[in-house]
Formats: C-alpha cells, structure tokens, sequence
C-alpha cells in the first residue's frame, strides 16, 4: 500500500456517495462543457464571412427587404465589382422544430461569389437550368435521408404553402463554421411563388480592392440616406457578427449559467468533503498518532477531493465531447457546434480548482485536528 | 503522597532498572472550561526505565490519559519537561513530533481504531509508510508483527471481519511494527471481554518479557495492571505508588 492507496481505500469507504458526488460533478461539467461551446461556436461563428465581401441590408433591420432596383446602382459604386442579392426563407420540413435555414438567391451572381459552396455531388449546371432546383449541404441529406434527384417539399411560415424543390446538387463546405446544413435555391422561384411580392432581404457585393471595404461601405450608405430604403452596409464578416449578437448577449447568459452551476457543485462537493472528514475524525487522529504530520494530512484530504473533481469533471467534458461529436443535433443552429480541445483544457482546470476549494477547508480542518480532543470525542 | 512534593517517581525495583528512558519533570496540565481553569494536574514527576512494563491506574479524569498523551507528544502540558530516550519531546513543533511518533511511539487504543477500509496487513503497515522502506520490506514488517500477535492468517482480513481481540492484536501489531521505543496502552482491553483481554495482556506480557519493550499501560482494571511489573496510581492529578 501507498499513501496515493489509502486515498483510493477512503474513496471507496461510502461507495454511493462518491458515486453520487463525482455523478453531480460530471453532470455540472458535461453542461459546462456544452454551453462553453456554445460560446466558443458563436465566437467562430463571428469570424465566419469574408472581409472582402460587402452585405447591404436594410437600415431598419434585416428583415426590412430593400427595393431590387438598388442592384444596379450598386454595381455602379466605385470599388464593387459584382452585385448578387438573398432572402431568408423560413420553411421546414415536415417537423416544424426540425430547424434548418434555407436562402433564396440570385443564382447566377451569387454562386460564384462563393467559393465555400463546393459542389460534390450532382451538378451546378443541372442546379441552374431549373426554376425550383436547389443546392442542400451534405449534412442536411444526411440528416433527412435526402439523395440528389430527390423532390422535396418544404411548408412556408411567412411564405405560406407547399413549396416543391428537386435538389440537383450538394456541397460540402471545407470550412466546417460556414455549415453544411444549408439550403440554397433560386430567388426567382422565390418571387414568383410569393406573387411578386418579394424583393431582396440583403445585397452581397464583392470588391476590387477588399482594403476600400469600410470607403466603399460608406459611399452605399451615403447614397441611400435620403431614399425610401436607406442601407446598412457591412463586411460579411461584421454582417454575420451581427446574426449573433441578434441572439442576445448569449455569452453572459451562459457565462451565468455555468457561473452558477459551478457554484452549486462548489457547495455540493465541499459539503460532501466535509461529511467525509467529520465521520472520519478518529481515524485521522490515529493517523496523526502512528505520525502523519499535518501536510501529508493535508494533502491526502486534498487529493480525495480532487480525484472526486477531476475524474467527475473529465467523465463530464468527455462525455459532452462524444455526445457532441462530428455531425449533432445543434448544428443546425450552431454550425460546427463541438467541444473544443481549449474547452476540455479549461474545464480539467476548472475541475481542479474545483477540488482544491472545495476540499481545502476540511483538508485544512484535519491537518489542524487536535490528536487528544479527537480521541476524547471517539472515545 | 503529593506529586508536587515528591521527589522524582520511579516505578520498579531498584535491582530490575535499566537505564533511564522516560523523563517527566515538573509536568503541569490546565484545561479551560469557559471561566473556569480546571487543573488536571501540577508537577508531576516520573522516571519509567528500559525495558519496564509499568501500569497506571485510575479514576476516569484523574488526567492519566492525559499523562499518556503528552507523553505520545499528542498534547501540550502547561508547564514541566518529558524526555524519551534523550530528546525534549515538549521543545517539539507539531512537524517534529509527528515524525518523533512514528519512530520511537507505538500507540494501543481501547476501541482499536484501525482503517475500516483497510485489510489488517494494511493497517499494521500505516507507520511503516513514513519510513524510506521499500514495498517487500515493508510488506515483511508487516508479517512479522501480525506473527508475533498470532495473526499471520488474517492478514486479507477487514476489522469487520475480525473479532474484537482479533482487531486489538491488530491494533497491538501496527504498535509495534516500526520497533518504537515505547509502546502506550490506553485501556487496551477496555472493551473487550475478560477472555479476549487476558489474551491481550499475554501478549503485552510476552512483548515486555521477549522483546523487552517497554510499556505504559493506562487502565481502570485491577486484574490488567496486575500484569504489569508495577503499578502507579492517579487520583485527582495526584500521582503515587
């Protein structure tokens, strides 16, 4: 035996209560672990989009359509070179929870704006000869069973009705943040389903010189102050930092969140640690006795402790790991939704730190002990 | 006879001491208990030699318990010196005695004390983890010690799967595994029945006679101080033949 032994022989004293204990840490860390990423997947979602791509929406907001006549004086600014428009669609497939986001665009324009769509199976030629065709991510035929050729049909929220669509191609993106859960289809299809009533949600426009970025972007404003839709014109980058930020300030929320869930763990492990020790007050007096000094009492409280954190912790953050691994229920929400190596490193910090606080008032109240009151107490 | 007035106590027949290996001069305990000092007893003298097997006797607070742990190093006293085999064990820091104890104090608790977690050979061996030896030496230690108190067969054994004598033999053994200096009794066989602690006091009997160490046992028992090569009595912090 060894003294790391005699720490393992106290962990299995009250088998069920370990169990519990490093149960309630490993719960507290798998949620830490998920709402960490979902942090750390909004944080790579504002680096998503290109500096060298310009979005104009609406100054009143993005879901303010813009007239499409604002296209060709677009395209007439100094410093853009091609002008492409987008809406946002809102359909769902026959589960309306089933949450995935589709985009009509101006097909023609917009495609080669970007080089993130890549084709890898069907064809962007068979993509473009058809009214109601549509390019899906390779995640979304997965996720619905869905094969290139095949015709589904989406039902409308704002856009009310069954829209028929034949997808003729997939794409897979190499960047997984773009996300592969999208659906693009024809913004003429768009129009004509909607009666006409539709125009364009917001303008992609790409630029001779991606350093005139912010000069180009204040001349489209410039121009459309006094029209009847005056724009907002961005980077696509600041345009999807702002998609994010339209959920709130999520990171405080969750930050919150874990916050408190830390603290409640925090309490539940010290309590724990001192229920251990205190039913325990006679057998660390023997110790004391046979002559362990106050450190290595000390330290032996401590390490029961952390063990409980940090192998309740690691169970917690790896089994968020795996549950969140490659293709998951969130990343239709959160593209490359994951666990991060960075979120499992500070989370093993945290459980650390976790068992050391917790366990250092009674790891500090057992090296403090006196030998002779103790024994008096156990006698 | 008052300890304050006595000269210094020695416990055996002048024809039977060893040298000197105990040493309490001038020994004086106080506990405070709210307002009021309770005086558990003032200037205690004792001289235990090698090799003896001393018994203490006396009523429950009388302070030989405490006696026996100031001498364990496990308490202060207020005043007065204690000195095992040459060294000041009330000079000590708490770091110091605690690495003191595991060399030279072998201690035997009445209710046993041992790990409830840990097998006998697990128990005997918590002293021996302090010291530089290696794992088969301390594992023979170890098998020496639970063969000397007539255990050799339960070393696997739990406590809860022991009877009460069998555990004290246990206790008995994790005392005297590292060899110490003294071994101390606190009413070792205080909870056990009259065959069971005979048992113990053979084998307390046998550690004094074969291995000649030297014994301090604190008991309420007549019969059990009977065993031992003399008796001392406490009344009242009060210490006397």
């Amino acid at each position: 035996m060894t003294t790391t032994g005699l720490v393992w022989a106290n962990l299995r004293r009250n088998k069920k209560r370990t169990i519990l204990t490093m149960l309630s840490v490993m719960v507290a860390f798998f949620l830490f672990g998920v709402l960490r990423s979902v942090i750390t997947t909004l944080d790579a979602a504002t680096e998503v989009g290109s500096e060298g791509r310009l979005i104009s929406s609406s100054a009143s907001g993005i879901t303010f359509l813009l007239p499409e006549a604002h296209a060709n004086r677009l395209a007439a600014v100094d410093g853009v070179s091609s002008v492409s428009w987008a809406n946002w669609f809102g359909a769902y497939y026959r589960d309306p929870n089933d949450f995935f986001a589709q985009f009509a665009i101006k097909a023609d324009t917009y495609i080669p704006m970007y080089p993130e769509i890549v084709i890898t199976a069907g064809s962007m030629d068979d993509f473009m000869r058809e009214r109601n065709a549509a390019i899906v991510g390779v995640g979304l035929l997965r996720k619905f069973g869905w094969q290139v050729g095949q015709k589904v049909t989406l039902t409308g929220t704002f856009a009310a009705g069954d829209w028929d669509f034949n997808i003729r191609a997939a794409y897979d993106p190499p960047d997984p943040a773009f996300g592969d859960e999208l659906m693009f289809f024809h913004y003429e299809y768009f129009w004509e389903g909607t009666n006409r009533q539709v125009t364009p949600g917001w303008f992609v426009m790409t630029l001779e010189e991606p350093d005139r970025a912010a000069e180009v972007a204040s001349t489209i404003d410039a121009m459309f102050k006094s029209s009847v839709a005056p724009t907002k014109t961005q980077t696509e980058k600041a345009f999807n930092a702002g998609f994010v930020t339209m959920w709130g300030n999520i990171g405080f929320l969750v930050s919150a969140i874990g916050t408190a869930v830390f603290f409640a763990i925090l309490f539940v492990s010290a309590n724990t640690m001192m229920m251990a020790v205190r039913e325990r007050i006679g057998e660390i007096a023997v110790l004391k006795t046979v002559g362990f000094g106050d450190r290595l009492i000390f330290g032996l409280v401590l390490a029961e402790s952390m063990l409980i954190s940090v192998l309740g912790g690691a169970l917690g953050l790896f089994l968020a790991r795996g549950a969140f691994a490659g293709r998951n229920a969130l990343n239709a929400f959160f593209p490359g939704f994951g666990v991060t190596g960075g979120t499992i490193a500070l989370g093993l910090a945290m459980a650390l730190a976790l068992g050391v606080v917790s366990g250092a008032v009674p790891a500090f109240q057992s090296a403090r002990l006196s030998v002779a009151s103790a024994l008096r107490q156990v006698g | 006879m008052s300890s304050t007035e006595s000269a210094t106590m020695s416990a055996s027949a002048p024809a039977a001491k060893g040298r000197v290996l105990v040493q309490i001069r001038d020994l004086a305990k106080n506990y405070r208990r709210g307002a009021e000092t309770v005086h558990v007893f003032e200037g205690v003298n004792l001289d235990i030699h090698e090799g003896e097997y001393l018994a203490l006797m006396g009523p429950s607070g009388s302070g030989k318990s405490t006696l026996l742990n100031i001498l364990a190093g496990l308490d202060k006293p207020d005043r007065g010196k204690v000195v095992v085999d040459g060294k000041d064990v009330t000079a000590m820091n708490s770091r110091q005695l605690a690495a003191w104890r595991s060399t030279h104090i072998g201690f035997i608790f009445q209710f046993y004390n041992l790990l409830p977690v840990l097998t006998a050979a697990q128990n005997v061996e918590l002293p021996l983890l302090l010291t530089n030896l290696g794992k088969k030496q301390r594992r023979e230690h170890v098998m020496h010690a639970l063969d000397v108190v007539g255990l050799s067969d339960r070393t696997e054994h739990f406590p809860k799967q022991l009877s009460g004598g069998q555990q004290q033999r246990v206790g008995i053994a994790r005392a005297i595994v590292s060899d110490p200096t003294i071994i101390l009794g606190d009413e070792p066989t205080g909870d056990l029945d009259s065959v069971s602690g005979d048992e113990i006091l053979t084998l307390l009997e046998r550690l004094n006679r074969e291995f000649k160490k030297t014994i301090l046992l604190v008991t309420h028992d007549a019969h059990a101080a009977e065993r031992a090569q003399a008796i001392m009595r406490m009344d009242k912090g009060v210490l006397s033949r």
